[in-house]
């Protein structure tokens, strides 16, 4: 028993570490429930702020298609690869697969990483096809992940590149209908909350918070068929005669909308490497040239609105030139007399400058307004111009001679174009749009009904034997008219071997459905007048456009066959 | 044969169940065996988890499981008696392993702390910690108490010396519990409180001596960053920070087994070994905490039971020690990942994964039961 500690030393002791055990198990139970249950939620934010994260779910962009739902403009899902240079932390052998699938270098990677240390986000490429990115995704390298986005695509390439724009990287609208409907065909991303690890690596979708609203789809007023004839026409008058460029516009007389917008040069808007502002620019609104002869049906117009003339009247154009203070009028032949309709089939510049100076002096400009010449067209088509009235108002007589046939202006070929649909429309001025028009479009009349069937009953006299432009007849229609040559004007005056060919004509001419302007920069061919240049382009492409809108033909064939076509109608 | 033994003398005894006879049979205590095992499945289900779901792992871990409780069981076998003959010799023995292993000992993590055996590889300072609280209640036990200043003195000599050593490897967490079953057994020897006021009086001067030339810079950092987390986030502190996070978003009830994303997205450091108990937490909340404190409890205040029913100043003391600095590794533990206590690498009892201290805890178990069983069957 000697063993035995003094019976009161030990209990003491033993106390002592009975009371030390509880106060201890005590402290720990008192933390865990501090941790478990008082911070419990500070402490769960926070593991939640180390875990989650919140990532933007791409919304798409809305489609664009044509007047019949033929698309022109999708976005396709691509998938970006990008990392977070704090967690990028690949092995020697992941890095040159990662190199190796997105077709770059290690040491570029790491140069990217290199530059970007103190950021979370790089992109180490964008826009990768889906197969690619899931290669890469397999590789599991710490900080490397993907992002969903989408990419444009446009399956009509250049035909439509002008008039569609494109997008850039970031699927924002740069150029043409993708920026100036941007808000419209854009789409509002949204939002997920993914579960991550240490090294960035998603492990989980935990859910969505904001569901993406994708883009709205825009239907526009062109037709793709009407499109890809003009197109294709467009360009093989442009390479036949060797010219630097050209456009061509098809307005629907009854609404306003633009059918057909073409340019050359064009770029493909799928391959942004290939980007050019000569290619890429819709040169049918934004480049302005000096209409020449073909604003010569305006001149008859105010001639026949001041009431000294009449379709008949006669006026002299010998000897083929005419004397206004220093400048000499000229016309190509000396055509001699001349009535109204001869002067436009002719082309004469010395009768519609007599016209001109005949009629009071703001008559001829307030008309040039009316069909909205030196105004905008009001397409709201960025980068449209308005078009210039070089003088202010036009009271000198050289400026009122050569206002008559079509210098001291300029204007764009859509202008164009739509100042011939007001002729078509017996005078209706309807605003130009480049979006379906899903019912009648009310206009305002600015000219005088009577006098614009008059008009284009001369015009008819172009494309007949003996006018300009016999190449821009379609078999079956009547076609109205008007040629132009123009020459352009350069930094050392008008230039003598640079030409704007362009035709402006419209069909059937009786009561016209379509109007098409045609301009045609510095041929350099042997051809370079409008009714040899141009005119083919309008025949073709119009013959085609009637025929896919299924309009009746107007010019009926005399004898047998008219009595078999009067018998197939009802 | 034993039974008649057993029968006649304790009548206690008379009244147990086949089952306990059995258990006192084979030298095992009921209570302790109970919880250890359960704290063992406990420990594989965790591991599981936080190895996410490695069966390799499992599977090591199982075994040395088995060969923990083997090695108990051979421990329990030894008479107290036995074990006190051979406490000075195993002190002897381990001591020079531990001068060897700073001679000729594998470096590993900054520290050298292992020594080579062959195939085998183990820590002598694993061994001391069985060895040295061993080795100082032998040198009290036939001595009266409560001993004498000289005693004293010489008795915090013989636990100074190896802690110092381990200290060197440097291994700051082994020589905290080396230093700690020393004064165990000093404490429980009958240590006057006059002297435990001066002893704890004289702590202070010694440890702003430890600080300024006996500590390693990270031993420092480690400090530092215990007493204030934030100033190093993504550093030192991260360990402290990461780990309340697990426990904290566990909440009352836990976010499930397998379903911890503190501890599974890798934000856990060390979820293995030393932080474990933050993924045990983290999954199984509050209520499961309570739950594995209470059999840690359990187990703790059996083993002070079966120090206070000892009858003898050895195995008193020694029962004492043993659960004592058991005690003092799960609140360590614990407490540094709960962010009580600085950052030592002590792993939590049963439930880390790891090797040695493993087979240390249960060979000390193992006399533990030495001493709970023997006392009913040897005749005074």
């Amino acid at each position: 028993m000697k063993d035995y500690l003094p019976q009161a030393t030990g209990r003491w002791r033993y106390l002592t570490v009975w009371l030390v055990f509880v106060v201890v198990s005590t402290v720990l139970v008192a933390r865990a429930f501090e941790l478990h249950v008082l911070n419990k939620k500070f402490l769960q934010t926070q593991g939640d702020a180390r875990s989650l994260r919140t990532l933007p779910l791409t919304a798409h962009r809305g489609m664009i298609t044509d007047r019949h739902g033929e698309p022109l403009a999708v976005s396709t899902p691509v998938d970006s690869v990008w990392a977070n240079p704090a967690q990028f932390d690949p092995n020697k052998k992941q890095l040159q697969e990662l190199a190796k699938l997105l077709e770059t270098t290690p040491r570029a990677i790491q140069e990217l990483i290199a530059a970007r240390a103190d950021k979370e986000f790089v992109y180490l490429k964008r826009h990768d096809t889906p197969e690619t990115a899931q290669r890469v995704s397999a590789l599991q390298i710490p900080g490397v992940s993907l992002l969903r986005e989408y990419r444009r695509y446009y399956p009509d390439g250049e035909v439509f590149a002008h008039v569609i724009g494109m997008t850039n990287v970031d699927d924002n609208g740069q150029e043409g209908i993708e920026l100036s409907y941007d808000s419209w065909l854009r789409g509002t991303n949204g939002a997920q909350t993914v579960m991550k690890d240490r090294l960035g690596q998603i492990i989980k979708d935990v859910d969505i918070k904001k569901q993406p609203r994708p883009g709205k789809d825009l239907v526009l007023s062109l037709d793709r068929r009407l499109q890809y004839l003009a197109y294709r026409e467009l360009k093989s008058a442009v390479l036949a005669n060797k010219a630097k460029s050209g456009s061509a516009v098809i307005l629907d007389v009854d609404s306003g909308e633009v059918l057909a917008m073409v340019n050359q040069p064009a770029l493909n808007p799928n391959n942004r490497d290939d980007y050019s502002s000569a290619r890429s620019r819709n040169r049918a609104v934004t480049d302005l040239f000096e209409p020449g002869s073909t604003v010569k049906p305006f001149t008859i117009v105010a001639a026949l609105e001041s009431g000294q003339f009449k379709p008949n009247t006669v006026i002299d154009t010998e000897p083929g030139y005419y004397q206004v203070g220093r400048l000499t009028v000229r016309d190509v032949h000396d055509y001699g007399r001349l009535d109204l309709g001869g002067i436009i089939q002719k082309s004469s510049n010395v009768g519609a400058s007599k016209l001109s100076l005949a009629i009071p002096p703001q008559l001829l400009l307030q008309v040039h307004q009316r069909v909205g010449f030196g105004v905008s067209t009001g397409s709201g088509f960025p980068g449209e111009v308005a078009g210039e009235m070089v003088a202010a108002r036009y009271t000198h007589p050289i400026e009122r001679a050569t206002l008559s046939y079509g210098y001291g202006l300029s204007v764009t070929t859509l202008q164009l174009a739509r100042a011939y649909s007001i002729l078509a429309a017996d005078g209706v001025r309807r605003p130009v749009s480049f979006l379906l028009q899903p019912t009648a479009v009310a206009g305002e009349a600015v000219l005088d009904k009577k006098i614009t069937q008059q008009v284009r009953y001369m015009m008819e006299s172009v494309v007949a034997e003996g006018g300009t432009a016999i190449k821009a007849s379609i078999p079956g229609y009547l076609v109205a008219g008007k040629t132009g040559t123009v020459k352009k004007l350069g930094p050392e005056g008008y230039s003598d071997d640079k030409y704007v060919a362009v035709f402006a004509g419209m069909a059937p001419a009786q009561q016209p459905r379509l109007v098409m302007a045609i301009a045609i920069h510095e041929p350099s061919g042997k051809a370079y007048y409008g009714g040899q240049v141009a005119a083919p382009v309008f025949a073709r492409v119009m013959a085609g456009a009637l025929r896919l809108l299924d309009v009746p033909p107007d010019e009926i064939p005399k004898g047998k066959a008219q009595l078999a076509y009067l018998a197939e109608r009802p | 044969m034993i039974f008649k033994r057993v029968i006649p003398e304790y009548a206690e005894e008379n009244r147990l169940s086949t089952g306990r006879r059995v258990l006192l049979l084979l030298h095992l205590d009921f209570t302790l065996i109970t919880s250890l095992l359960l704290l063992a499945v406990v420990g594989l289900i965790v591991l599981y988890s936080a190895s996410d779901q490695n069966m390799e792992l499992l599977a090591k871990q199982s075994l040395r499981l088995l060969l923990g409780f083997v090695v108990m069981f051979l421990v329990a076998q030894l008479t107290p008696e036995t074990i006190k003959y051979w406490s000075p010799w195993l002190f002897v023995i381990g001591f020079i392993m531990l001068v060897l292993v700073l001679v000729v000992g594998d470096v590993g993590k900054g520290a050298q702390r292992w020594l080579s055996l062959g195939v085998l590889s183990f820590q002598p300072s694993e061994l001391m910690k069985i060895a040295l609280p061993m080795l100082i209640a032998w040198y009290f036990a036939d001595t009266v108490l409560p001993p004498s200043f000289m005693r004293v003195i010489g008795a915090c000599l013989l636990f100074a010396v190896p802690t110092y050593v381990v200290a060197l490897q440097p291994d700051l967490g082994t020589a905290m519990v080396l230093a700690a079953s020393g004064t165990f057994v000093l404490f429980l020897a009958g240590l006057r409180w006059r002297t435990i006021i001066i002893g704890i009086l004289l702590l202070i001067p010694t440890l702003w001596i430890m600080w300024h030339y006996g500590m390693h810079d990270y031993q420092r950092k480690r400090v530092i960053t215990f007493l204030n987390p934030e100033t190093d986030p993504l550093g030192a502190g991260y360990h402290i920070i990461q780990s309340t996070i697990a426990i904290g978003s566990g909440g009352i009830y836990g976010k499930g087994w397998l379903e911890g994303t503190q501890s599974h997205l890798d934000f856990l450091p060390e979820r293995r070994t030393d932080f474990i108990f933050a993924v045990f937490s983290e999954e199984f909340g509050f209520l499961g905490t309570l739950l594995l404190l209470l059999l840690y409890a359990v187990i703790i205040g059996r083993g002070i039971v079966i120090a206070t029913q000892a009858q003898s100043t050895y195995t008193r003391l020694l029962a004492g020690s043993i659960i004592l600095t058991f005690f003092v590794y799960v609140f360590i533990n614990i407490g540094m990942v709960s962010g009580l206590l600085p950052v030592v690498g002590i792993p939590l009892p049963l439930i880390s994964f790891g090797g040695t201290s493993l087979v240390t805890i249960m060979a000390s178990f193992g006399i533990l039961m030495s001493i709970a069983t023997h006392r009913k069957l040897v005749s005074t």
